[in-house]
């Protein structure tokens, strides 16, 4: 595209067929411009910022004048137990989510498809993939308002002659907390694909199961789960690929000083010795670490999907 | 060929439909099925009634709070009828000032910054579904790349304070101006409309902007519905755009205001209470009622358009595509 004000004449541009070419689809390129634009400055341009993490950061020089370190960030990253912890956390978090939040989509699915009155499938429906609408401000509102000091749970132990709990400050509940709140946020809406998936299933295996005396649990086991196995593998190839974020909206909601230490993620931690503590060169190395280890993460799911055949991401 | 087609994160759904629409020829039909036993399908709708019910239940409780008295609410916490039915929690939220500005900016964003989102979605996917302009690999790999790896929160923080961006609105419309996801999702859209049609309308002697807004958008009316309820619903939830890059609460948009209401319960100095004036300061509202009112005040908005988002993100996902 640089060198098309070399060439007006058509003489030239008919010795140059791939400059005429781009000139006969100069509206095309027009409306990717924007884009191209967009990407540019808010995609590529932030890379110059990564150089912090190598940089010991002097406001008054700026980023470019500031006095390089080589990986003294790194090693004091590496050497340190926060890193370590936020490493387990972010980890633990983001595995059991993967554990305990994978099967539900699949059985709520399951059941859903033995429901016989449409109304009744409806109504769950409607209900139960609401809250995927909703952020997470909004959701742990509801949390907080069942889970807390005076909320609605700890009202009913009372009741019943227990002992209250406070499930919101107590480090040994927080993760679970996380993972049955973000469940239930949207183990409806992941059921979509598979209800999708289902009637795809071809209806004569049933038939010939049936012949052969199989009854309904064996049929779920036998052709409806490997029915969904392909999408089943790619939900969870693909949550391999974002292993690192651990829900930075929920995870911040719901975090405070008594759960900092199972808690804090990667994400909150840099938003909060970033932005707040304005140490710029940790956040920065703590974040292009994640960057680099997702990239990886993202790289290797989409190679796993082409080795079982699946459509890659890209 | 290189599809540069599908996309990441939690679009699972996608690339996983594209692969049942393949075997969608062959349904079968429901009523051949076996008939459960009647135990097992008691079992089934009890399981289903339960998990809804533990959807529905705790919505229900917060609006019974916000539409009783202070009194009621920490008597019977466990209430789902509102008892001493009043609208007080509400009077006084929406003469809190900054809730409402902060709603303002937030349907100003929403509607502005969706419809921005869709005119540079629509150009760019549109040009890229073009796969024989020169240079096109290049640029799919620019809007895939920051899929793959982003520099993170401080590199992009710096670049909103250098280019004078932060605690300005247009920090939660801008940089989030192209989702590559939506891009993509558009472009294989696109790529699905018979070329024939768009050739007669260039044989006619149209240009390409031309077809694309007489030929190719009016084809594309659901699918522009849909992907704009996406960005439209990113917009209405964001939170943490005002959280990192907007520190003058004046310009919070609403999830973040929320948040200090909700969350951190801090409404007493966020200026409702600062006007204790008049009959403001004579209603008895709890925060218990405070908090509710705000959740529910939250939750109407996105109700009262669930009937199109359900069955556009329902319509979306057919497409060949889901977003979070």
């Amino acid at each position: 595209m640089v060198a098309v004000t070399a060439s007006p004449s058509a003489g030239t541009a008919r010795r140059r067929p791939l400059l005429r070419k781009m000139w006969q689809y100069r509206q095309i390129y027009l409306l990717i411009l924007p884009a191209v634009v967009y990407f540019i400055i808010f995609a590529y341009v932030p890379f110059y910022g990564l150089q912090l993490a190598f940089k010991d950061f002097q406001i008054f020089r700026g980023v470019w004048a500031s006095p390089w370190v080589g990986f003294e960030h790194f090693q004091a990253l590496f050497n340190s137990d926060k890193f370590y912890q936020l490493l387990r956390n972010t980890l633990l978090i983001s595995t059991y989510r993967l554990v305990f939040g994978f099967p539900v989509p699949v059985i709520f699915a399951l059941l859903l498809n033995e429901v016989r009155h449409v109304w009744y499938k409806r109504s769950v429906q409607t209900i139960t993939y609401f809250p995927h609408f909703l952020s997470w401000v909004v959701m742990a509102g509801i949390v907080i308002n069942l889970l807390g000091p005076t909320g609605v749970v700890n009202t009913m132990v009372r009741g019943w002659g227990g002992d209250p709990i406070n499930f919101l400050a107590n480090p040994s509940l927080f993760r679970i907390n996380l993972v049955v709140t973000g469940i239930i946020k949207e183990f409806g809406w992941g059921a979509i694909i598979y209800l999708a998936a289902l009637p795809g299933i071809d209806p004569q295996l049933y038939e010939s199961a049936k012949v052969d005396g199989a009854g309904k649990l064996r049929q779920i086991r036998d052709i409806t789960l490997p029915g969904l196995l392909p999408v089943m593998a790619v939900v969870l190839v693909l949550s391999l690929g974002s292993l690192l974020d651990a829900g930075f909206d929920q995870v911040f909601m719901l975090l405070n000083g008594a759960t900092l230490e199972v808690g804090d993620i990667i994400d909150t931690y840099v938003y909060r010795v970033g932005l707040l503590d304005a140490k710029f060169e940790l956040a920065t190395a703590v974040g292009l670490f994640k960057g680099v280890v997702g990239m990886v993460l993202i790289v290797t799911a989409n190679w796993i999907l082409r080795r079982f055949g699946e459509r890659s991401i890209w | 060929m290189v599809v540069p087609g599908q996309t990441l994160g939690d679009e699972q759904a996608m690339v996983a439909s594209e692969e049942l629409e393949q075997r969608r020829p062959r349904r079968g039909h429901r009523s051949q099925r076996d008939q459960n036993p009647l135990w097992a399908d008691f079992i089934i709708y009890a399981v289903l009634l339960f998990v809804t019910l533990l959807t529905l239940l705790p919505m229900l409780n917060v609006l019974a709070k916000s539409l009783s008295d202070a009194a009621s609410v920490s008597a019977h916490p466990t209430m789902l009828i509102p008892e001493h039915f009043n609208l007080d929690a509400y009077r006084y939220i929406f003469r809190t000032p900054v809730l409402i500005r902060s709603f303002g900016i937030t349907v100003f964003v929403t509607l502005v910054g969706t419809f921005l989102n869709m005119v540079v979605t629509t150009m760019a996917a549109y040009g890229l579904s073009k796969t024989e302009i020169p240079g096109h690999k290049f640029l799919m790999w620019l809007v895939i790349v920051p899929m793959l790896f982003s520099a993170g929160l401080l590199p992009t923080y710096i670049l909103m304070k250098d280019l004078g961006l932060l605690n300005s609105i247009w920090v939660l419309i801008i940089p989030g101006l192209v989702s590559p996801f939506n891009l993509i999702l558009l472009r294989n859209f696109f790529w699905s409309i018979p070329p024939e049609l768009e050739d007669a309308a260039r044989l006619d002697g149209a240009s390409d902007l031309r077809t694309l807004w007489d030929v190719v958008l009016p084809l594309s009316k659901p699918v522009i519905a849909t992907v704009s309820l996406f960005y439209a619903v990113g917009h209405w939830n964001d939170f943490f755009t005002g959280l990192f890059f907007i520190s003058d609460n004046s310009k919070w948009p609403l999830q973040v205001v929320l948040r200090s209401i909700i969350v951190d319960q801090s409404m007493m100095n966020m200026g409702g209470a600062s006007a204790p004036n008049s009959d403001v300061s004579q209603m008895v509202v709890s925060t218990a009622n405070i908090t509710s009112a705000t959740i529910i005040f939250a939750i109407v908005p996105i109700l009262l358009v669930y009937p199109f988002l359900q069955r556009h993100f329902v319509k979306g996902i057919m497409l060949g595509s889901v977003k979070g």
